[in-house]
């Protein structure tokens, strides 16, 4: 089954030429053109991937991307013409899990798309515990599903990913670099901020208090580790 | 202060003397005194109040002093001048007395002579109501024979008798012995001439009255001089101060402003000089802060210009891009004038996207809006990662490009990303200009920087060119084919990233011999740098050899030759 992709985007040429190389591309692609109508046509097409661009009419796209993530964990991939920082960082707090600069390459979005449909389907009924003993974290991998203290913690699949990958090895720090790659799928050096800001959101939901965390620790000066089991 | 004095040990080492000798003395008081001399010359210096009190106070006492002086010889004058008068009326009236004393005496009658001067002398020292400070009377004869007969009397000075002896009345200032020791005086001689003989009667008349009146004189004019040239200094001081301080809460106004506060005002009132000036100097700063507000506004507008631009300009680029792609991906189906067509298209693009990349930057820092991010990371790691980004650029020029660098991590507070463009910019630029001959980079540290230094040895720099090969859009050469297509804007915006690290990006380059690019930045964010630990210039300056190859690994400063830097860019 080819996997859905939302395109919210006003721009009708850049609509239509990301339909063509989507198609082209083995995606089925649906559109809509403005953040007013995104959350309605999020509902009704039930995509496996949002593409959404952050400049919209009606609602603006960190609002768009907001409200998605409000009610799915569904991967979002930002199409924004801004490299600064405070918005990038914006639309990554907001909820994206990735971001494209316009303009790109039809195989660099091709490639993230994919990074971000490719999901850990190894085998084996495995089950992971870190953080502090007494109130670890346990991750049933196969189940998707994130338990501490007896509560189920509601993760997007990127964060799942992201803590799956720390929690694999408990002991080994990853660099921010080697993170961009297993996680998000960027073979060469990416924009690092991807990983902070995600380990931040991450840490918002399974962290008791995310200012002293205990489940995803910093290293300072490398990058970071999962908590002792 | 220079040392001290050297004589304080021996003075100090034998207190219990405490008798230090005055040399000792004068030195430590003059020690003391400097920083109090300091004091007075700098507030001299820096205190228009202190000046022009001083001033006025030290003409003031001049004029004073002159007056002064003026008014008591006029009253000395006039006091003594009566005096005289007095004095040769009384010797006049004085006169005929003592004559008639005498009258009747031959010269030969030592007894009566006797008599009669102690009669004369004896008779107005002597009257009632008449005090010994009046005057007192000595008769003389011209006969030193008879004189040493006489009494004991009062010394007469010599010259006076002399003028006396001559026959005629003479007045002289001269000491006069009183009850209270010697005092001023005025003594009035004139002869007599008697059946007795010659004599000469003097009138010594004390000047302690006359004294005590010009003391008070003076006194009084000196009292009231010091008064006079105090109040002239308080009213400079108290005038001085009324337009000193408007001009000092302008000067304090003024400094806030630059400082940043637009909003800084003074307080007016009034119509005068002073008020004028309040009023003019915020005029000024009102129209300063239009003027800054404007441009504020502007900065922002084409900052949010710029952004916008960047947004609508890159959406039919995404689109553009991704046709091309596609057509670029099929070519091999084409008429072959089409395919190439998708071809030039394609790169053509990818020039597009790189300047309009570029221009944003630079427009980015136009409008000050370019950030520094800092990190501490091994700047080795970025000039390894620049180098092995730049293999394929290097491989197409076939040029070698070498990385000279230690294995020991040089940690610093830098931009990595901005670090790390600018050296690709460098070793591209050199790259492009190489002719086939190697590209070194170096890296040399020291306490404080880090310097890295790209070296070819191609076509290099004409004199005066290693200050505009910062410029935007400039090219050396523009005969020269473009094999890279460069923006044109790669070094100029690797400038501005130096700046903004507080570093320093420097260019050095001869014909024919190739050139040097230089970046230095602080180890750590918010340090300065004021040398830089690699040599600009290389030395010695020789061409490039072929089978000359430099040994790997050695970092730091090549030779001792100390870094002249020819192309000192302007900061």
């Amino acid at each position: 089954m080819k996997p859905r992709v939302l395109v919210v985007d006003d721009d009708s040429s850049l609509a239509e030429m990301l339909g063509i190389v989507l198609r082209s591309d083995g995606f089925e692609p649906a559109f809509v053109p403005d953040g007013a109508r995104a959350l309605a046509a999020f509902r009704e097409v039930k995509p496996d991937i949002v593409l959404l661009d952050l400049m919209l009419p009606g609602a603006s796209g960190i609002d768009v991307c907001r409200a998605i993530r409000a009610e799915s964990g569904t991967p979002i991939i930002m199409l924004t013409a801004k490299t600064d920082t405070v918005d990038v960082v914006l639309g990554l707090e907001s909820g994206a899990d990735d971001y494209v600069v316009k303009p790109f390459k039809p195989k660099e979005l091709t490639a993230r798309l994919r990074a971000r449909l490719r999901r850990y389907d190894e085998a084996g009924g495995e089950t992971l515990t870190i953080g502090p003993p007494e109130s670890p974290v346990t991750i049933d991998v196969p189940a998707h599903q994130v338990v501490r203290d007896g509560n189920q913690i509601s993760l997007t699949p990127l964060e799942f990913d992201l803590l799956v990958a720390l929690a694999r090895k408990p002991r080994q720090v990853f660099t921010r670099e080697v993170l961009l790659e297993q996680v998000w799928g960027y073979r060469h050096a990416a924009d690092t901020r991807l990983v902070n800001v995600h380990v931040q959101r991450l840490r918002s939901k399974v962290e008791r208090d995310p200012e002293r965390p205990e489940v995803v620790l910093t290293v300072r000066g490398v990058g970071y580790k999962a908590g002792p089991p | 202060m220079t040392g001290g004095p050297p004589a304080a040990g021996p003075a100090e080492a034998r207190p219990a003397r405490g008798t230090a000798l005055p040399q000792y003395f004068w030195l430590r008081s003059w020690h003391a005194l400097q920083p109090l001399l300091r004091r007075l010359l700098s507030a001299w210096r820096r205190s228009l109040q202190a000046r022009v009190a001083t001033v006025t106070a030290l003409v003031t006492g001049l004029v004073v002093l002159l007056i002064g002086l003026f008014l008591v010889s006029q009253i000395g004058n006039g006091v003594l001048h009566a005096k005289r008068d007095a004095a040769i009326a009384q010797a006049f009236s004085g006169r005929q007395v003592a004559t008639d004393q005498f009258a009747g005496l031959t010269p030969g009658d030592l007894n009566g002579i006797r008599q009669a001067v102690d009669q004369i002398t004896a008779d107005t020292s002597g009257t009632p109501g008449v005090s010994e400070e009046l005057y007192t009377k000595v008769v003389l004869s011209t006969d030193s024979a008879v004189n040493a007969g006489l009494p004991p009397q009062a010394p007469i000075p010599r010259s006076l008798r002399r003028t006396v002896e001559r026959g005629t009345l003479a007045v002289e200032y001269a000491p006069v012995r009183t009850a209270n020791g010697e005092v001023p005086g005025l003594v009035v001689g004139q002869p007599i001439s008697t059946g007795a003989g010659a004599f000469e009667l003097y009138y010594l008349f004390p000047l302690t009255a006359e004294e005590s009146t010009l003391d008070l004189v003076r006194r009084t004019v000196l009292v009231a001089g010091l008064a006079l040239v105090l109040l002239v200094a308080a009213i400079a001081v108290l005038v001085t101060r009324w337009v000193v301080l408007p001009v000092r809460v302008a000067a304090q106004t003024a400094e806030r402003l630059a400082g940043g506060d637009l909003s800084q005002r003074i307080a007016v009132s009034g119509e005068d000089d002073i008020a004028l000036l309040g009023t003019s100097f915020n005029d000024m700063a009102t129209s300063l802060q239009q003027q800054i507000l404007r441009l504020e506004k502007l900065s922002r507008l084409q900052q949010r210009f710029t952004s916008d631009v960047s947004h609508e300009l890159r959406t039919p680029l995404t689109t553009i891009r991704m046709a091309a792609e596609l057509l670029y991906a099929g070519r091999s189906g084409f008429a072959p004038e089409l395919a190439r067509s998708a071809e030039l298209l394609n790169n053509e693009l990818d020039r597009f996207e790189s300047l309009l990349a570029d221009l944003l930057e630079i427009s980015r820092y136009d409008a000050g809006a370019a950030s520094l991010d800092t990190e501490r990371v091994d700047v080795i790691g970025i000039v390894e990662r620049a180098v092995q980004a730049s293999e394929v650029l290097a491989r197409r020029h076939q040029v070698q490009l070498l990385a000279l660098v230690g294995s020991e991590p040089v940690p610093a507070e830098v931009d990595a990303r901005r670090v790390e463009r600018i050296l690709r910019n460098l070793i591209g630029n050199a790259l492009d200009h190489a002719e086939g001959k190697p590209v070194e980079v170096r890296v040399g540290h020291d306490e404080d920087t880090v310097a890295i230094s790209v070296r070819d040895y191609g076509v290099g720099l004409r004199p005066g060119e290693a200050g505009l090969v910062f410029n935007r859009f400039w090219r050396g050469d523009p005969s020269r084919s473009r094999l890279t297509g460069g923006t044109g804007l790669g070094l100029a915006i690797s400038l501005e990233d130096a700046r903004l690290h507080d570093g320093w990006l420097q260019a050095w380059g001869e014909r024919g011999k190739g050139s040097v690019f230089r970046l230095t930045l602080p180890r750590t964010a918010g340090g300065t740098v004021t040398s830089s630990p690699l040599p600009l210039m290389p030395a010695p300056v020789v061409p490039w050899v072929p089978p000359a190859r430099p040994a790997t690994g050695a970092a730091g400063p090549q030779g001792g030759r100390p870094p002249a830097d020819p192309a000192e860019v302007p900061r």
